[in-house]
């Protein structure tokens, strides 16, 4: 049960992009084609599972003055792999994608996993974890890639669904267009998550004594109980 | 007991009674004369484009305040100046449902999301200007002649005088050159913006540097005086400084910085049309300018009444 727990929580709940806003780098550049997007996701998540297994086995064996180097080495070995296998047989999919497939290397989920999670727990939940946080980046990368390519060319994985009267809007396709989509699907994703904006009474409010609105807090209710 | 009787509130105490909606009311009062010749010059669409516009600004803002659950503004007559800027920025044949999509990115987009009027960081119609612009690019490129609705068939497209027209100075005072609706005749927009000076609305230091920045500028690099004049009367220039560098929510509050903004806005527009690839610049220096103003504000804080200078450490020794 446990098992299951630590895979789901990567495509929602602790989703890398949505909710913890690691790779944005990919996930604006990479995401003007839902295509890309999807094999982005899908290289990222096959380099994350492996990575995560390896330094899961090798965790006693790496010094922990040493271990970011180590990580290193070994995200980037299967880095070298997936891009000389896409380079192989996905040439297409290789030549769009370009260098940000090299740069899966330095993205800071792997990493992160790897850190936080698989240099700390045993091989199969790190490799579900793995797996879980690699399809939620995918999910959100093929999300993305799919607004803008619906709206910026009229398209959807390739196929024109938009009819020939409404212009596309180029923007979508430009680096705007990807920061205006990502900060949108990130706020639905957060407005759906969060439960109601926790409130703050007035006992433990650092303005309560300057303060002389008799009926709770107004400040505190419109900014979401951040204020 | 007393308490209620007695009249607490902070300071200011005396009132000048200027509202929003009043100095909205003012500057939709200034954009009529270009309204006009825009009706003059482009025809009837011109002003269907301004009532749509309008239209739609409002509508969108009255939907989104009311889908956010806060107190409505469209009272305060802002949406309708964001919808009279933002058609006067379009040119006359653009598709209705583009413009449409522009009073959704300027409402809901640039004003809205960031919390309603005066929390915006950007100017709502030059941005949504440029979502359509880099979107429609050929829409939003094509011009019609002037006065193409005399001739019967098809709308005769032309070339704005940036872009290589031919137009004499008069016809540019004049507005008889292509371009967007409001943006041809300068002297409608300097009748709209003397009287936005006059009346106080707007200060004058943002539009006289924009303007002779750019026409300084001109001078500087052409050594031709007809050509520097050509450069401030042709393209957004008018409109821009008159009517969108002057935004109180986008532009610096102080004297210096309001001429630091206009200084900038004219460097700019002058840089682009100089040096980049596209032939008019207006829109992009006001957005890049919008960006700074925080930044300009931190550095022109005025000195308090009575505030001493600051002396150096070693002065205490």
């Amino acid at each position: 049960m446990s098992y299951m727990k630590e895979f789901t929580k990567g495509l929602i709940k602790e989703n890398p992009n949505m909710v913890m806003l690691l790779g944005m780098c990919p996930t604006l550049a990479v995401t003007t084609m839902a295509v890309n997007g999807l094999g982005m996701g899908l290289s990222t998540t096959f380099v994350l599972v492996c990575s995560n297994i390896v330094i899961s086995l090798l965790k006693k064996v790496i010094p922990s003055t040493v271990r970011l180097p180590c990580y290193i080495v070994v995200i980037a070995g299967f880095v070298t792999f997936v891009s000389l296998m896409l380079q192989a047989f996905i040439p297409v999919l290789y030549s769009s994608l370009g260098m940000f497939l090299s740069l899966i290397t330095v993205n800071c989920i792997i990493l992160g996993r790897a850190e936080m999670f698989a240099s700390k727990n045993k091989v199969l939940p790190s490799a579900l974890d793995g797996l879980g946080m690699g399809l939620g980046f995918t999910l959100t990368l093929v999300i993305v890639g799919s607004l803008r390519e619906i709206f910026g060319a009229g398209q959807w994985f390739g196929i024109t669904i938009m009819p020939e009267v409404i212009e596309p809007m180029t923007l979508f396709i430009l680096p705007a267009g990807g920061f205006f989509v990502l900060g949108v699907v990130i706020a639905v994703v957060n407005r759906i998550m969060k439960k109601k904006p926790r409130e703050i009474s007035c006992q433990n409010c650092p303005n309560a004594q300057s303060c002389f609105s008799g009926e709770g807090c107004k400040v505190n209710k419109e900014n979401g109980g951040n204020a | 007991m007393e308490k209620d009787k007695l009249i607490i509130e902070p300071s200011p105490h005396i009132k000048s009674g200027a509202t929003t909606q009043k100095i909205m009311l003012m500057v939709i009062i200034a954009l009529c004369p270009a309204l006009v010749a825009s009706v003059v010059i482009f025809g009837l669409r011109a002003l269907i484009m301004t009532v749509l516009c309008c239209t739609c600004c409002v509508l969108f803002e009255w939907l989104s305040r009311k889908i956010m659950k806060r107190e409505n503004t469209i009272s305060d007559l802002s949406a309708i100046v964001t919808g009279m800027l933002l058609s006067f920025n379009l040119p006359v044949t653009l598709p209705f449902y583009m413009a449409v999509i522009g009073c959704f990115v300027a409402i809901v987009i640039v004003k809205q999301f960031f919390g309603g009027i005066g929390q915006n960081f950007a100017n709502p119609a030059i941005t949504a200007r440029i979502v359509l612009m880099l979107s429609f690019t050929s829409y939003m490129t094509s011009w019609a002649e002037p006065f193409y609705y005399n001739s019967p068939g098809e709308i005769i497209t032309t070339s704005t005088p940036l872009a290589g027209g031919e137009a004499s100075l008069m016809d540019m005072f004049l507005g008889n050159t292509g371009g967007c609706l409001g943006e041809t005749c300068a002297l409608a927009l300097i009748i709209g913006g003397v009287f936005l000076i006059v009346t106080k609305i707007i200060s004058p230091a943002t539009p006289l540097c924009f303007i002779g920045t750019v026409f300084v500028l001109a001078l500087a690099g052409s050594g031709d005086i007809t050509q520097a004049t050509a450069a401030i009367l042709s393209g957004g220039v008018m409109l821009g400084a008159f009517f969108m560098a002057t935004d109180y929510a986008t532009t610096p509050l102080t004297l210096p910085g309001k001429i630091i903004f206009g200084i900038g806005c004219g460097l700019i527009t002058m840089l682009i049309r100089s040096f980049g690839t596209m032939p008019e610049g207006v829109s992009y220096s006001i957005l890049l300018m919008n960006i700074l103003t925080p930044i300009i504000d931190r550095f022109t804080v005025p000195k308090a009444f009575g505030e001493a200078k600051k002396r150096r450490a070693r002065d205490d020794k």
